[in-house]
């Protein structure tokens, strides 16, 4: 018998990968682990990749797009002043009913929607601090300053009061922290005295439900037939978990996934060639950008920031770090967001013009300044310090001599933050899709004090009246009116040098059919076909 | 044989102190702080740093905290990662067949190689094969394991086909974990395809670790043998007009085996360092991916668990191999 086995083992045609699963199975190459199954404590992508297919949203962005759509809630009305938002839930909405600790009675209903908003909002809620007290993105979107109060009007009706207007609060609803969970397996659990089984062996409405998770190897999903949207094309989901880009690239040019994320741009010719594979691409909802300290010498003088953005080359820059993964930025939202203002021309390269202006400013000799350069590939900025390189380079031309800094990622941020830097590079992906998530969070009043995000400390107040303005009224063409008037002034202002959009490139197979981008870089494959 | 036991034993115990000791100070030292790192371009408001710095414990001052975190170990209790909050013991415990999976099978594949192949270096020393194998091996132990790994995927897996890239087993078979040994698991479950499934996976990557053991047990080989060869009892065990290869067999190969043993042992020491890289290229859902993981999330616990827990096991294993030497050779015992 031993022998059978070794000789059977070492034949050739048992080192050959196994037949292929007769089921429509896509498997995708998932760059990790997810932290847990709880969404409102998750912090990465690829823990959401993990979370959006199993849970549903109250309202959703549409697929490939950013548009809010009815999910979980059928319809919605906004009060007149903006401030009560009330939710006509879905009816007929199952949970999924394959987990081996809990059978669920009922459908979804209005308990479940405000349990989830309750787990992170009240800290009486018995699940507050199960798995993490850290519900990031639910702080990070102003809910705790924002609720006033969520009530159950009836089992299919809920009724959210808000401090002050907020436009966009549906988008921030449709985020993946707000993946409603169940609350009749909450009580169970807590009741089994496991309340923490509700984020490790999850049960959601979506429309693929939990097979079997193992970490760093395996995330097996199977369609959820009783999907209340109709069950998905495909039968069996799998997340194979390949953190090294390489070898993603490998196994999907052998068939043995169907889809990667965040190829090595280096592989993208070999890409580009193979008959197999198509790679879709599209500017993701990013900004990566050089910020000028605007309440910091010399960088408070309107000039020496015009002169800088004129002395850098940013085609270069693009074509030499971003190797067509990114186009270079014009305006602080990307184009692809609503209210993108293309009338907006680019200040020209031009350091003639640069170097006059400088000396206009009153600097004819050029000036000593820090450019910091983040330690760390971020998906907007894929080498941070080559970039830092070349406009020192640029600038050196122009008589500005540059020291580049650097420090730890998080210490880095945190000092930025703290404004200790001349100029420095940061960038952004966007949350929801909303304009005020990049103009308002990023170049604001209010994120301009210390610890905000407003790392060039712009408050300047034509600009912030119109941000502000726009949070609070629902008009949606009125509000475009306002954004596209904001980009004019930041551009007149220049508080950044804006470098580049990263463009998201997914190789596919093409066997793979109705694969939509997410401008929010998800992965999501219901709607998904395979042949 | 008693006192020899009970000196190698309690020489484990300041080992173990210093190795909680390094895992707690040294991850420390790196800048850098995990609730910072989670917290993304946003970064996150100072209040809320505190209260979850307080709910750690990373508050109280570093003495305190390792005070506590020592009483715990001593309970068993290795703490939860702050990442997926998960008792590190348990994810531990989950990750870790699958690095010795690999680690056995790396060693094998270098003893299967590595013996033999130092044995006729010796014997035919100067020859050819004696240069072309200690060239060879040298290449293997200075070889970074990241090109290597990579290499060979790209000819193996992607031009030849013959092997998978990644991963442990085909993603069509779905064996529910008894064991942990997917090789074991496959065949207690009955399905012999699962099981070639996963041998087949292991070949590459047990080769890629497997690389560097093979390298430094051919050469030790070769030159525990030279030395025995030239001992005095050879040449009487030739001149007695034994056969070549028993004198090589029986008479040389078991005294150039001891040092070789003692190397052996030493790689496991070896093998989980290159088990870190191999599992990364490899997917190998093992210990040493995990470690890397938790080493850019700044996840401390992880980190100081996972190390203890390697530690102990690099220990156990040396504490073995030391007193199965001086079983074997009465000499050590009575130092």
């Amino acid at each position: 018998m031993k022998k059978k086995l070794l000789l059977a083992a070492l034949s050739a045609s048992a080192l050959m990968t196994a037949a292929p699963l007769s089921a429509k199975t896509l498997i995708y190459c998932s760059e990790g682990s997810p932290e847990n199954f709880a969404p409102s404590v998750n912090t990465t992508g690829t823990s959401f990749d993990a979370n959006t297919q199993i849970y549903d949203t109250i309202v959703q962005f549409e697929r490939g797009g950013t548009k809010v759509q009815p999910s979980l809630a059928e319809k919605w009305d906004i009060s007149a002043d903006g401030t009560a938002y009330t939710f006509h839930l879905r009816k007929g909405v199952k949970w999924h009913n394959t987990n081996r600790s809990f059978k669920p009675t009922r459908d979804f209903n209005a308990d479940d929607f405000i349990f989830t908003i309750e787990r992170q909002w009240k800290e009486s809620n018995p699940f507050f601090k199960v798995t993490s007290s850290n519900h990031s993105y639910f702080n990070d979107m102003g809910m705790p300053k924002l609720l006033k109060s969520v009530e159950k009007v009836d089992d299919y009706t809920v009724k959210i009061t808000l401090t002050q207007p907020e436009a966009p609060f549906l988008s921030d609803l449709a985020m993946q922290y707000a993946s409603i969970q169940s609350k009749e397996y909450a009580d169970a659990m807590l009741k089994a005295g496991t309340p923490e089984k509700i984020d490790q062996d999850p049960i959601g409405t979506g429309p693929f439900y939990l097979v079997q998770y193992q970490k760093d190897s395996i995330i097996r999903y199977k369609a959820f037939p009783d999907y209340w949207a109709g069950k998905a094309k495909i039968d069996d989901l799998i997340f194979s978990i390949t953190p090294d880009a390489s070898v993603r690239w490998a196994k999907l040019q052998k068939g043995e996934c169907h889809v990667m994320p965040y190829p090595n741009p280096a592989d993208l010719d070999a890409m580009k060639k193979d008959a197999n594979v198509q790679i879709l691409e599209q500017p993701g909802l990013n900004i990566g950008y050089l910020a000028y300290n605007t309440q910091k010498k010399p960088f408070d003088d309107v000039r020496v920031r015009k002169a800088m953005n004129m002395a850098i080359d940013k085609k270069a820059i693009v074509d030499a770090v971003f190797l067509g993964s990114g186009i270079p930025a014009v305006n602080p939202i990307p184009p692809t967001m609503w209210s993108y203002n293309e009338t907006i021309k680019d200040d020209p390269f031009d350091p003639a013009a640069a170097k006059k202006a400088l000396a206009d400013a009153g600097y004819p000799n050029g000036m000593e300044i820090d450019l910091w350069a983040m330690p760390v590939q971020r998906p907007y900025n894929p080498n941070a310090k080559r970039i830092a390189e070349l406009m020192q380079a640029d600038l050196a031309k122009i008589g500005v001599k540059a020291e580049i800094k650097s420090f730890e990622w998080g210490e880095y941020r945190k000092r930025m933050q703290a404004g200790e830097h001349q100029t420095g590079m940061l960038g952004w992906t966007g949350d929801n899709g909303d304009p005020d998530n990049f103009l308002h969070t990023l170049l604001g009043c209010d994120s301009a004090k210390t610890n905000g995000s407003n790392v060039a400390k712009f408050c300047y107040q034509p600009f912030e009246e119109l941000v502000v303005k726009a949070k609070t009224v629902t008009d949606q063409a009125e509000r475009e009116k306002l954004y596209r008037q904001a980009q004019v002034i930041f551009k007149e202002q220049s508080p950044w040098f804006t470098i580049a959009h990263a463009v998201q490139l997914k190789p596919v197979r093409k066997e793979v059919k109705d694969f939509l981008l997410s401008p929010f870089g998800r992965h999501t494959f219901y709607g998904v076909d395979i042949n | 044989m008693l006192r020899f036991v009970l000196t190698r034993v309690s020489l484990v115990i300041p080992t173990f102190i210093g190795i909680t000791l390094l895992a707690f100070f040294l991850i420390r030292l790196v800048p850098g702080d995990p609730i910072e790192t989670m917290a993304g371009e946003r970064g996150i408001d100072p209040a809320r740093h505190e209260q979850l710095r307080k709910e750690f414990g990373f508050d109280k001052p570093l003495l305190s905290q390792y005070g506590v975190y020592i009483t715990r170990v001593l309970h068993g209790d290795l703490g939860k990662s702050i990442v997926t909050r998960e008792n590190v013991s348990t994810e531990f415990a989950a990750l870790f067949p699958a690095t010795i999976e690999l680690a056995v099978c790396a060693i094998l594949f270098a003893l299967i190689i590595g013996l033999p192949a130092g044995i006729l270096a010796a014997v035919k020393r100067n020859s050819i094969f004696d240069h072309g194998v200690m060239g060879v091996s040298l290449a293997g132990y200075s070889m970074p394991i990241f090109w290597w790994g990579l290499l060979l995927i790209l000819l193996f897996s992607v031009q030849l086909g013959l092997t998978p890239v990644s991963g442990r087993i085909a993603v069509q078979y779905f064996i529910e974990p008894t064991t942990g040994f997917l090789l074991i698991d496959s065949l207690l479950a009955g399905d012999f395809d699962a099981f070639k499934s996963a041998l087949s996976h292991l070949i590459l990557p047990a080769i890629v670790l497997g690389t560097v053991p093979l390298a430094v047990i051919a050469r030790m080989t070769r030159s525990a043998m030279l030395e025995v060869l030239g001992e005095d009892y050879i040449r009487t065990a030739r001149a007695k007009g034994l056969a070549p290869i028993r004198v090589v067999a029986m008479h040389a190969l078991r005294n150039a085996l001891i040092p070789v043993v003692t190397v052996i042992g030493l790689q496991v020491g070896v093998l989980f360092t290159g088990a870190i890289l191999t599992e990364t290229i490899f997917s190998w859902p093992g210990v040493g991916k995990w470690l890397i993981e938790a080493i850019s999330r700044r996840d401390y616990p992880v980190l100081q668990g996972g190390t203890l827990l390697i530690g102990v096991v690099v220990m156990s294993v040396n504490l073995l191999v030391d007193l199965l030497y001086g079983l074997i050779n009465p000499r050590i015992r009575h130092h």
